[in-house]
C-alpha cells in the first residue's frame, strides 16, 4: 500500500488513486512538423527509471486533481508531490 | 479425568473450570486457559497429524504459532477452519478437532504405503517424474489431491460476518512479551497512542512461561498487572488473539483479530474475525525468536519437541509432554527445560551439548542438580516407531556413546528472530554471528525489542522494549518528558552458543533427517538441489518447496540457511533467507474480504425506474456497474420473439427507453469550444447554442477512445454525452489533458450523469407522444429539427429534450432531472398507450442501431481501429490540430489492408452469424488458415426479415460485395456471405428527418 500526499487532501490510501504515468511529457506543440520517430518516441517510449521517479497520480475517488508524485521506485518511498504549475 | 500427564500443580490454567472438546471423535479432558495443543498433551495424545509427502507420524513441535505439525480442522459444516494450529488455538468446550492429511484414519494410514513403496520421494519428483506420459495426468492427479490435502474448505458459504476496522496510532507494538509490554508501557507513559497486539489470548508472551521474576514478583503475576494497567489506559488499544500478518509499504499491517474464541465453531457469533488495517507513526517490533531445531535421522518423530516448549507446557499449561527427557543442544536455553523438568518430577536421563565446555549459571545449576551432561556430544538417531523411545549420542567425531531411553526429546539449536513482519516489508536484516541467525536492522520508524534482535534474555528485553518504546514515542512527536524506568530482572551469565547444522562425518547421511518438517523437505533432498545446480535460496525453495507451507517455514528457514551454507562451503551471511511474504499466519479469507462480498463486492447502478422495468417484467443485463432492462417479454415470449416484437413496434409506431445510463459531462468555460476542438476531432466552436453534432474522441494513438452526442447550451457551455461504460475514462481523460497539459484553458468539467435521466422516444409515432404527454416547447419539424435541442417543460417537469437518433427513426431523448424521471416516464407511456407505445431494452437497441451500421465503441472498436476504419473519415478536420491526429498519417494507420467495417449478409437469411466469429477467403483446413477479419455485431434483423452482421474485414471497403466465409465453433461449419454496405436500413437516412 502506498500512502500517497494528494496536495489537496492529504494523505490518503492508493486505492483513491489513479496511476497516470511518467510526468513532465509534454505534448508536442506542433504535431504535423515531426517526423513519425518523434511522434512515436512522445508516444510510446517511457524512461522506466530506477530510484527517483517524477510521476503523474490523479486522486480519483477524492478531489479528481491530478498531481505529480515524486517516488523511488526501488524502495516505493514516496519523496513529494507538487501541484501543476509548483516549480517542483 | 483422564489427563494422565497433567501435572498436580502449578500453571495458569483454571482447574476450577474444567471443559471438553473432541479430538476425531474422542472427548478431551481440559481446563480454560488450555490450549487443544496443551489439552491433547495432558490427555496424552501425541500423534496429532500425519505429514505431508510421506504421511509419517507426527506430533506437537512447539508451544506456538511456529509449529509445522500441529495444523488441525475446527468445526465442520459452513464455519470449519481449516489449517488452524493446534498449538495457538484455544480449548473452547465443545469444540470438535480433527486432524488433517491422513486417510483414512490417524492411526492406520494407507498413505503411508506410498512411504513404505518408495520411501523417500526425491525433491523435483514432481517435476521429473509425473509429467510424462501426459496421459497418465489425470491418475497422478487423483493420487496427488488425496496426498496433498491440508484439511479441507467449507462446504457451503461462510454465515459469518467479517468486518475490517481502519485505525491509525503513534505506536503499534507487535507483540507483547516481556519486550512488547515494556514497550507499550513506556510509549504511553510518554503520551503516545498505543496498539499492542498479540497472537496468544493472553499477554505475556515468554514471561508466562518462565519461573524468572520481574520488579520482585512472578513473571507471570507482572504480565498480568502490566496487562491489566494497559488495558484501562485510555490511549491504548489493546489487542489479544490478534496476529500482525502483513507489514506493507508505507508500514500499513494488517492485523487478524480472532473473535469468540471461547465458543466452538464461533457458533452463534456474527463476527468470526475482523482485519485490522492499522496506519502506525511508528512500529516496535517485539515479535520474539523461534527455537530452532536440529537435524538427525527420525527428528521428526513425535516426542521430539522445542526445548522452549517444553517448558512452556511445564510451566504454563502445568503438562509433563513425556515421562523421561533427552536434551539435545548448542546453547545454554536448553538447560533451563532440563532445570524445569526436574522441577517437575520429569527425570532428564541426559544432555548431549554439542559445545565442549558449556560453562555460565544455567549449567553449572544442572550439574549441580546431578543431571548427566554429555559435552562435545550431539544426538544422531532418534529410535522409535510412532514416538520416541530413546536417543542415539555420540561424540563430535562420531564415536557413539550409547543410546538413551526416552519418551521426550528435547531439541535447541539456537534461536532465530521473527523478523518475517520486518523482512516482508523489505526491510533491511544482518547475519548475526553470536546467535547463528539473521536479525532485522533498526529503521527510523521501525524498532525491534527483544529476542528479535537476538537479545534473548529477559533483562535486556525489558529493557530494551522500555528504549525502544519511548524512542518510538518521542520519533512519533510524542514527548512529554517523562522517561519510563525500565522493569527490572536478574542478569544471567550465558555462554556462547556454538552453530552446529549437520552431524559429524557420515553420520549425516543417515536417513531421513527432515530440515522442513510440514513440507517433508529432507537433508537429502536439500543436497540434490545443490548437486543439480539449484543453489540460491530462492532456487532451493522452488525446487525443494521449502518453506512453502502454511507455517510459512517459520523453523525450517533459519535451519536450512546454516545447512546450506555448509554443504556448499559459504558464510550464511551470503546464503541468505528466502523472501518472506505474508502472510505470517493462514488467515481467513473471510476476514480479508470482510464486507466487501455480495451486494457489496462492487456497487449496482440503477435508474430512478428500475422498479418500473421490473413490474413490467423486464430481464436484466449487466453494462458496466449498471443493471438495464435487457427486453420485456410477454408471458410466453421468447427472448427472440419478444427483441422482434420491440423493434417491430419502434420501427412502425413508437418506443421507450430508458437510457438514463449514458455519461453526461456539462464543458463549461471561455474556452469549451477550444478544448472540444482539441478533444474531438471534427470542429465545435462555429457549432450554435442549440444546436447537436456527433463527435469522435481518439487516444494520441489515433484509436478511437468513445463517441457520443455533444449539445451547445450556451455561449460558454455544451453537455457532452459518452457511452455508458466510458463515462468515468471519459472524465479522467478529459481532466487530465486540462490539468496537466492546457492549464491556461478556462474550462471546468462537471459530471452530471446522476443528475439527468435520459428517456428515449423513437419511431414515427413520437412526435405525437410527446405532444399529447404535453409540453411547452414547439415539436414542428421547422421548431426543432433534427440535430438540435429545446429547452421547456415535459409532463411539467423542467426538461431538456434533444432530436437525437440512435435508431434511425425519428426520435427524442428527453433529459429531466433524475427524481422527476418516473414521472415522466409513466406521463410519457400513458401518453403513448393510444399510439401503441413499447418499451424496449439494450437488445432492441443493439439491433436498431446495428441495421443503421452505428457503431458502439468497445463493440466495433477494440482500441486498435482509427476512425477511417469504420468509414468516419469525414469527421477529421483537415483545419485544426486534434488528440491522435498526428498518429493517423503513420504508415501503420493508412495501410489499405487495415480492417474495415463493412456489412456480412448471409445466404441463408435465417443464419445469425456468431459474433467474433473469424472471417476467412476460402474455408479449408490448412492451418494457420489467413484470416481476413472477424464479426463484431449480429442480429436477426425483424424489419427486414433476415439476418445482418457488421464485420471488421481487412481491406474490406475496397471489395464490397465480395464472397467471404464466416466460421461457427459449435458445428465446425463455414457460413458463406457477401459483404456489403454497412447500412442495411434506410441508407439516405430520411426516417429520422421528418
Ligand atoms: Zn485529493
Amino acid at each position: 500500500m502506498l500512502l500517497i500526499p494528494c496536495p489537496w487532501c492529504g494523505p490518503r490510501e492508493d486505492d483513491e488513486f489513479t496511476f497516470g504515468g511518467e510526468a513532465d511529457i509534454p505534448r508536442p506543440a506542433d504535431p504535423a512538423a515531426l517526423t513519425d520517430e518523434q511522434w512515436a518516441d512522445y508516444l510510446f517510449m517511457r524512461d522506466n527509471r530506477r530510484g527517483h521517479h517524477r510521476e503523474q497520480w490523479c486522486h480519483t475517488a477524492g478531489c479528481r486533481r491530478w498531481f505529480i508524485v515524486e517516488r523511488d521506485t526501488v524502495t516505493n518511498e514516496i519523496l513529494g508531490a507538487s501541484i501543476y504549475g509548483d516549480s517542483p | 479425568m483422564s489427563q494422565p500427564f497433567r501435572l498436580t500443580q502449578g500453571g495458569r490454567i483454571e482447574r476450577d473450570a474444567p471443559l471438553q472438546f473432541t479430538f476425531d471423535g474422542r472427548p478431551i479432558h481440559a481446563f480454560r486457559g488450555d490450549t487443544v495443543a496443551s489439552a491433547l498433551l495432558a490427555n496424552g495424545v501425541t500423534l496429532v497429524g500425519r505429514s505431508f509427502k510421506y504421511h509419517r507420524p507426527r506430533g506437537m513441535v512447539s508451544a506456538g504459532a511456529e509449529d509445522p505439525n500441529a495444523f488441525v480442522q475446527l468445526g465442520h459444516g459452513p464455519r470449519t477452519l481449516p489449517n488452524r494450529l493446534a498449538t495457538v488455538t484455544a480449548a473452547a468446550s465443545g469444540l470438535e478437532v480433527r486432524h488433517v492429511n491422513a486417510w483414512p484414519s490417524l492411526d492406520f494410514d494407507l498413505m503411508s504405503a506410498f512411504g513404505l513403496a518408495a520411501p523417500f520421494i526425491p525433491a523435483g519428483f514432481y517435476y521429473k517424474t509425473l509429467m510424462w506420459p501426459r496421459r497418465l495426468w489425470p491418475l497422478y492427479e487423483h493420487f496427488l489431491r488425496h496426498a496433498a490435502g491440508l484439511g479441507h474448505a467449507p462446504n457451503a458459504p461462510d454465515p459469518d460476518r467479517y468486518d475490517q476496522v481502519h485505525a491509525h496510532c503513534d505506536v503499534l507494538v507487535v507483540g507483547a512479551g516481556a519486550a512488547g509490554l515494556a514497550a507499550a508501557r513506556a510509549a504511553e507513559q510518554s503520551g503516545a497512542r498505543v496498539i499492542v497486539a498479540d497472537e496468544q489470548a493472553e499477554f505475556g508472551g515468554g514471561l508466562l512461561s518462565t519461573t524468572e521474576r520481574v520488579d520482585g514478583l512472578p513473571a507471570p503475576q507482572w504480565a498480568d498487572a502490566a496487562t491489566s494497567e494497559l488495558s484501562s489506559a485510555p490511549e491504548v488499544t489493546a489487542l489479544p488473539n490478534t496476529t500482525a500478518f502483513g507489514l506493507y509499504e508505507s508500514n500499513l499491517v494488517l492485523l487478524a483479530e480472532r473473535l469468540h474464541t471461547d465458543q466452538p465453531d464461533n457458533a452463534g457469533s456474527e463476527s468470526g474475525a475482523r482485519v485490522w488495517r492499522v496506519l502506525p507513526k511508528q512500529i516496535v517490533l517485539a515479535t520474539g525468536a523461534h527455537e530452532r531445531p536440529l537435524l538427525f535421522a527420525n527428528n521428526d518423530r513425535p516426542g521430539v519437541m522445542l526445548a522452549g516448549a517444553i517448558s512452556t507446557y511445564l510451566n504454563r499449561y502445568a503438562v509433563a509432554p513425556g515421562s523421561r527427557a533427552v536434551l539435545f543442544t548448542n546453547n545454554d536455553a536448553a538447560y533451563l527445560t532440563a532445570l524445569d523438568l526436574a522441577d517437575a518430577g520429569v527425570p532428564v536421563a541426559a544432555i548431549a551439548d554439542v559445545r565442549s565446555d558449556p560453562e555460565g549459571d544455567l549449567p553449572a545449576q544442572a550439574r549441580t542438580r546431578g543431571i548427566p551432561i554429555h559435552a562435545g556430544a550431539v544426538v544422531v538417531q532418534a529410535h522409535g516407531r510412532g514416538r520416541v523411545a530413546a536417543a542415539e549420542l555420540c561424540a563430535l567425531d562420531g564415536a557413539p556413546l550409547g543410546t538413551v531411553e526416552c519418551d521426550l526429546l528435547g531439541v535447541s539449536g539456537g534461536f532465530a528472530p521473527a523478523l518475517h513482519l520486518h523482512a516482508q516489508a523489505g526491510a533491511p536484516m544482518t547475519w548475526n554471528p553470536q546467535i547463528a541467525a539473521f536479525a532485522p536492522r533498526p529503521s527510523h520508524d521501525i524498532h525491534p525489542a527483544g529476542a528479535v534482535t537476538g537479545q534473548l534474555d529477559l533483562a535486556s528485553a525489558l529493557r530494551q522494549g522500555t528504549s525502544a518504546g519511548a524512542a518510538a514515542a518521542a520519533a512519533a512527536g510524542c514527548s512529554n518528558g517523562h522517561t519510563p524506568a525500565a522493569p527490572r530482572a536478574a542478569e544471567t551469565h550465558t555462554s556462547d552458543l556454538e552453530p552446529y547444522w549437520l552431524p559429524p562425518g557420515d553420520l549425516a547421511r543417515a536417513k531421513p533427517q527432515f530440515v522442513d518438517l510440514h513440507e517433508d523437505v529432507t537433508l537429502d533432498d536439500l543436497r540434490l538441489s545443490l548437486r543439480e545446480g539449484f543453489q540460491s535460496i530462492e532456487h532451493v525453495k522452488r525446487y525443494t518447496t521449502l518453506g512453502m507451507g502454511p507455517d510459512q517455514g517459520k523453523l525450517a528457514n533459519p535451519l536450512a540457511t546454516g545447512v546450506i551454507a555448509q554443504l556448499l562451503g559459504r558464510d550464511p551471511a551470503s546464503v541468505g533467507t528466502p523472501r518472506h511474504r505474508p502472510a505470517y499466519s493462514p488467515v481467513s479469507l473471510g476476514a480479508i474480504a470482510g464486507r466487501h462480498i455480495g451486494p457489496l463486492a462492487d456497487p449496482v447502478r440503477v435508474t430512478p425506474m428500475q422498479e418500473w422495468h421490473q413490474s413490467a417484467g423486464a430481464r436484466f443485463e449487466n453494462v458496466g456497474q449498471w443493471r438495464r432492462a435487457w427486453y420485456y417479454p410477454h408471458p410466453g415470449e421468447s427472448m427472440h420473439e419478444a427483441v422482434a416484437r420491440e423493434c417491430l413496434a419502434v420501427r412502425h409506431r413508437v418506443g421507450i427507453l430508458d437510457y438514463s445510463t449514458l455519461g453526461k459531462i456539462e464543458v463549461t468555460g471561455p474556452d469549451a469550444g477550444e478544448f472540444l476542438d482539441r478533444v474531438y476531432t471534427n470542429a465545435w466552436k462555429r457549432l450554435r447554442p442549440g444546436r447537436c453534432r456527433y463527435g469522435l474522441m481518439l487516444g494520441e494513438d489515433g484509436m478511437i477512445f468513445d463517441d457520443g452526442v455533444t449539445a451547445r447550451l450556451d455561449a460558454q457551455r455544451y453537455l457532452m454525452f459518452t457511452s455508458t461504460s466510458n463515462a468515468a475514462p471519459v472524465l479522467a481523460w478529459l481532466e487530465q489533458w486540462l490539468q496537466t497539459e492546457w492549464t491556461d484553458l478556462r474550462v471546468y468539467l462537471t459530471s452530471v450523469s446522476e443528475h439527468w435521466s435520459n428517456i428515449a422516444l423513437a419511431g414515427p409515432r413520437s412526435r405525437d407522444v410527446l405532444a399529447a404527454a404535453g409540453t411547452d416547447i414547439p415539436l414542428a419539424q421547422k421548431d426543432f429539427p433534427f440535430m438540435t435541442f429545446r429547452e421547456g417543460h415535459v409532463a411539467g417537469v423542467p426538461a431538456r429534450a434533444f432530436r437525437i437518433s440512435f435508431s434511425g427513426e425519428l426520435s427524442y431523448e428527453i433529459n429531466v432531472p433524475a427524481d422527476r424521471a418516473l414521472h415522466v416516464w409513466e406521463a410519457l407511456f400513458d401518453a403513448g398507450r393510444p399510439f401503441g407505445i413499447t418499451p424496449y431494452g439494450t437488445e432492441t437497441m443493439h439491433v436498431l442501431r446495428a441495421e443503421k451500421g452505428f457503431i458502439i465503441v468497445g463493440q466495433e472498436t477494440d482500441g486498435s481501429v482509427t476512425p477511417d476504419d469504420v468509414g468516419l473519415g469525414r469527421l477529421l478536420s483537415r483545419r485544426k490540430d486534434f488528440l491522435g491526429k498526428r498518429s493517423l498519417s503513420r504508415p501503420d494507420s493508412v495501410r489499405p489492408d487495415r480492417k474495415q467495417l463493412v456489412g456480412l449478409l448471409t445466404d441463408d437469411p435465417a443464419r445469425v452469424l456468431p459474433e467474433g466469429g473469424h472471417v476467412v477467403d476460402t474455408p479449408g483446413r490448412r492451418r494457420p488458415l489467413p484470416m481476413r477479419g472477424h464479426v463484431t455485431s449480429s442480429y436477426f434483423s425483424p424489419v427486414l426479415g433476415r439476418s445482418i452482421a457488421l464485420a471488421m474485414v481487412a481491406g474490406g471497403r475496397a471489395a464490397l460485395g465480395e464472397r467471404l466465409y464466416v466460421a461457427t465453433l459449435h458445428d465446425d461449419r463455414w457460413l458463406p456471405a457477401r459483404s456489403c454496405h454497412p447500412v442495411f436500413y434506410d441508407p439516405e437516412g430520411a426516417r429520422q428527418h421528418v
